[in-house]
């Protein structure tokens, strides 16, 4: 059904009109041109495409937009405050967590709602909340590395 | 990038012809590199440095290359490299990759040859351009050029501190027109900048979500194009019914002979239209499957080709005490880069400009001339960040469909494949078949090696332990020099083209001896080996294993296994435990020594080594294409497993300082002796030897049950 569906998007109201049976994905990417937000496989199994939405991960090509309604999103671009970037961000780029990239916002996200849930995950929790996230460059250790990196920066808790 | 560069083709013909250059350096032209299977006409690499750099008015130095980042990390090494030879700070190098009209010819970016083979060319031209500098600033500050010294783009008089000139102020902003002969480039020894770990080019694009890849290129109007697949490959379209597609509002649909699309500007909506066409396809009766592909492929591969051969086989039988008969088989093997292949075309007065997600941006550019009817001066290739490509973005039939629609539809084209078109395109890594007989002395050395690969390739395929009698055949390949039908769809160079292949079965086979002859793996190895730098990176890999000797199968799950790639040397050592009740295999530990020669970036090796290992999991316990005839029938992640968080290993590596050989490959290298080391590891732990890969759970349950 076409109709406007509000949320917040990264801190800011927004609305949308559209088929709210649309995947959040595409709507980020083309209706709102978000586009750090990535494609990978369409059916929820790869993770390139991994939101927050109201604390938790979820998967935006897998997710409609009416499920969103009036909840918080928080995307990648949303992740860094007043130029100051997250401390997963800035573990991810002390570490090296990533070759091509393309992965790194849904890791990214992914782990943010794990330090959110678990602000001091063993790696045994890591590994377990980031198995569904593939990487195909191989930089998961160093991936696992950030996350504990950030996990010890924030002592206390992701914001 | 400063102020506007610009330079096509024929400007630097004329620019070469008015200013009486003479050919400054020539690059190695490495022909048996080459990776696809087609390369158009080849220009070679310029020869005027202009071509590869730009000092700004700023100071800062623009590096145009058409190399492109992958992820393996060729941003910042070929900055390493320019800041090096120019004596300028890393951070003032600004670098300009894979775009068709800045930058300067390239023949694509795989084969780990973006330092080995490159690098020399952009070093020469820098140098050459940092010696005309230095001689702008000699007539400058009225020194001679050798009391001058550089650093960080600040040319001083040795003698006299206070008279100093810049390259910006040299340049201008301009382009230098002198050019020098035979300047040498930098000794080793002199380096500050390469060799040292520093922060990635683009890192903080990467965790940021600001790195834009070829679908994240927006422009006004754009229109998604879905696209009618056939369900197999070969099967031809009878007939096809668009009027439910046509009805959805604001879709367009196209047909183009064979190329019926749907668009819309939204790319779900298109998919929504796509699913109502209703198209019919006669398909091809399946000849092959996976099962049956490795009969086929010996009975219909090509007239073989002998690679090496020394001494006489008949002698090696003679010589041998026993004889070992060994057959080994891996299963084609699918890219799986996260980043579907992507293309955005954009036509503006006759000229088309296509963004792509590509390895080749310059044989993308021949491609979409051909394929889109473009003149080659007409069409532009750019290639932003990609999301990876082992081997797999070397073509771009996206493109060419992106331009083909943007073309018909007058408007902007973005075509992204799915997963299942990702799947069913891909070159696959083929399937091969390796036999080996070999013969081994009483005293326990190989006195035989007769050695056939089929269909993988013959890179790497010689033998390199010392065999007095030995010969190595190949039949076919991966670059596509095949009979029509031996495949029955597309494969190509996979990272490390033919190298695992031929790795996992020389490296099984030396342990298949080494067991018999009751020796530990690694002094087997060492008491048949001459070669020093191998020696050597086996025993660092050995050493920081901690490998104590013992015959296999020994319980504990080690394993090694040694390999050579275009010049770089590399040992593995492998720790596994398998489950006997479920076939899992988990690699608990890799150690692995690598020797490239010259290191540019320590860091930037770690993460290649690191990769590869974790890549190369994959192929050796999971990944593996399953088929009907031309039907790919893995469509998603659920069914082709690759590596995960909770498969890895420890890994430790080594690199190897060999200041005194210049760098090869880097990237390729660590993943060829994965097959071989987890196989070898396997039959330690267990006691039984598997030769086909994957090694996955149901075989190893079928094998340790039987």
């Amino acid at each position: 059904m076409t109709r406007a569906v509000s949320f917040t998007l990264n801190g800011k109201p927004t609305q949308v009109t559209v088929d709210d049976e649309r995947m959040l994905l595409w709507v980020l990417r083309y209706d709102l041109g978000l586009t750090g937000t990535k494609y990978g496989c369409g059916e929820g199994l790869c993770g390139a495409c991994t939101v927050i939405v109201d604390k938790e991960a979820v998967r935006s090509c897998s997710t409609p937009v009416k499920d969103v309604a009036g909840k918080q999103v928080l995307t990648i671009e949303g992740l860094s405050r007043n130029g100051q970037l997250h401390a997963l961000q800035q573990a991810f780029l002390k570490v090296n967590a990533f070759q091509c990239g393309y992965c790194t916002a849904g890791m990214v996200m992914n782990a943010y709602a794990l330090l959110l849930r678990k602000p001091r995950p063993t790696r045994a929790e890591i590994v377990q909340a980031m198995d569904d996230n593939l990487c195909r460059c191989g930089s998961h250790t160093r991936i696992l590395e950030a996350i504990e990196t950030a996990a010890a920066a924030t002592a206390g808790g992701a914001r | 990038m400063n102020g506007v560069f610009h330079l096509s083709r024929r400007n630097f013909i004329v620019s070469l012809a008015g200013s009486g250059l003479v050919v400054l350096f020539r690059a190695d032209p490495l022909l048996s590199f080459q990776e696809p299977e087609r390369i158009p006409p080849r220009p070679s690499y310029p020869t005027d440095f202009n071509a590869y750099l730009r000092i700004g008015a700023d100071g800062r130095t623009t590096c145009f290359v058409g190399k492109v980042e992958l992820g393996q990390g060729s941003k910042t090494a070929l900055a390493q490299l320019c800041a090096e030879e120019l004596d300028v700070a890393y951070d003032t190098v600004d670098m300009v990759m894979g775009d068709t009209e800045l930058c300067p010819w390239d023949m694509g970016t795989f084969g780990s040859l973006t330092v080995r083979q490159f690098g020399p060319v952009l070093r020469a031209a820098v140098a050459e351009a940092r010696a005309v500098l230095l001689q702008l600033a000699s007539e400058k500050l009225q020194v001679p050029v050798d009391r001058l010294s550089v650093k960080d783009g600040i040319v001083t008089d040795s003698r006299n501190r206070g008279a100093s000139v810049t390259y910006a102020q040299l340049v201008q902003g301009k382009r230098i027109e002198r050019h020098l002969e035979k300047v040498p480039v930098k000794a080793v020894s002199d380096y500050t900048v390469v060799g040292k770990s520093v922060a990635r080019k683009d890192a903080l694009e990467k965790v940021t979500g600001k790195a834009r890849y070829a679908a994240d290129m927006g422009f006004p109007g754009t229109l998604h194009a879905r696209i009618v697949r056939p369900p197999a490959h070969g099967a031809k379209l009878r007939d096809v019914d668009t009027s439910g597609a046509e009805k959805i509002a604001g879709a367009r649909v196209v047909r183009d002979g064979d190329l019926v699309a749907v668009l819309h500007e939204r790319p779900d909506v298109a998919d929504q239209a796509l699913a109502l066409v209703k198209a019919q396809f006669d398909v091809p009766v399946a000849a092959v499957n996976d099962t049956t592909i490795f009969d086929h492929l010996i009975k219909a591969a090509p007239e073989s080709r002998v690679i090496a051969e020394s001494g006489n086989l008949q002698e090696g039988v003679k010589l041998a005490a026993s004889v070992f008969d060994g057959t080994y088989l891996n299963s084609y093997v699918s890219h799986a880069t996260v980043e579907t292949h992507s293309a955005v075309a954009k036509i503006e007065d006759g000229k088309v400009t296509v963004w792509v997600s590509t390895q080749a941006p310059f044989i993308v550019k021949t491609q979409v001339a051909e394929g889109a009817g473009f003149a080659p001066a007409n069409v532009r290739v750019i290639t932003p960040y990609v999301g990876a490509g082992f081997g797999g973005k070397t073509g771009a039939r996206q493109a060419v469909e992106a331009a083909r629609l943007a073309k018909i539809v007058g408007k902007p084209v973005q075509v992204v494949w799915d997963r299942k078109e990702e799947f069913f395109y891909d070159t696959f890594r083929p399937a091969a078949v390796v036999k080996i007989q070999s013969g081994l002395t009483s005293a326990g050395k190989i006195c035989l090696w007769d050695y056939k690969v089929y269909c993988a390739g013959d890179r790497e395929a010689k033998q390199f332990y010392d065999v007095p009698n030995q010969r190595t055949v190949s039949s076919g390949g991966w670059q596509g020099q095949q009979p029509p039908g031996l495949h029955p769809f597309g494969v190509g160079p996979w990272r490390a083209p033919s190298v695992n292949t031929n790795t996992f079965a020389r490296e099984s086979h030396i342990d298949v001896m080494a067991a018999e002859a009751g020796v530990d793996p690694v002094e087997f190895r060492v008491s048949n080996l001459s070669d020093q730098r191998m020696l050597r990176v086996l025993k660092a890999a050995t050493d920081r294993f901690g490998w104590t000797p013992k015959r296999a199968p020994s319980g504990r799950g080690v394993g090694v296994a040694c390999a050579i790639y275009l010049g770089t040397y590399v040992a593995t050592c492998a720790e596994v435990a398998v489950d006997r009740a479920t076939g899992r295999v988990q690699v608990k530990r890799v150690v692995l020594a690598q020797d490239e020669g010259v290191i540019v970036n320590p860091e930037g090796s770690r993460q290649q080594i690191e990769g590869g290992i974790t890549m190369g999991l994959g192929y050796a316990l999971t990944e593996e294409v399953r088929f009907s005839g031309g039907e790919v029938l893995n469509r998603n992640f659920d069914t082709y497993e690759i590596p995960r968080f909770s498969w890895l290993p420890k890994i430790e590596t080594v690199l190897i300082e060999n200041p005194g050989v210049p760098a090869s490959g880097c990237g390729e290298p660590p993943i060829v002796g994965m097959g071989a080391v987890i196989a070898n590891a396997i039959f330690d732990a267990v006691g039984v030897r598997f030769a086909q890969l994957p090694m996955t759970p149901a075989r190893i349950k079928a094998a340790l049950r039987a």
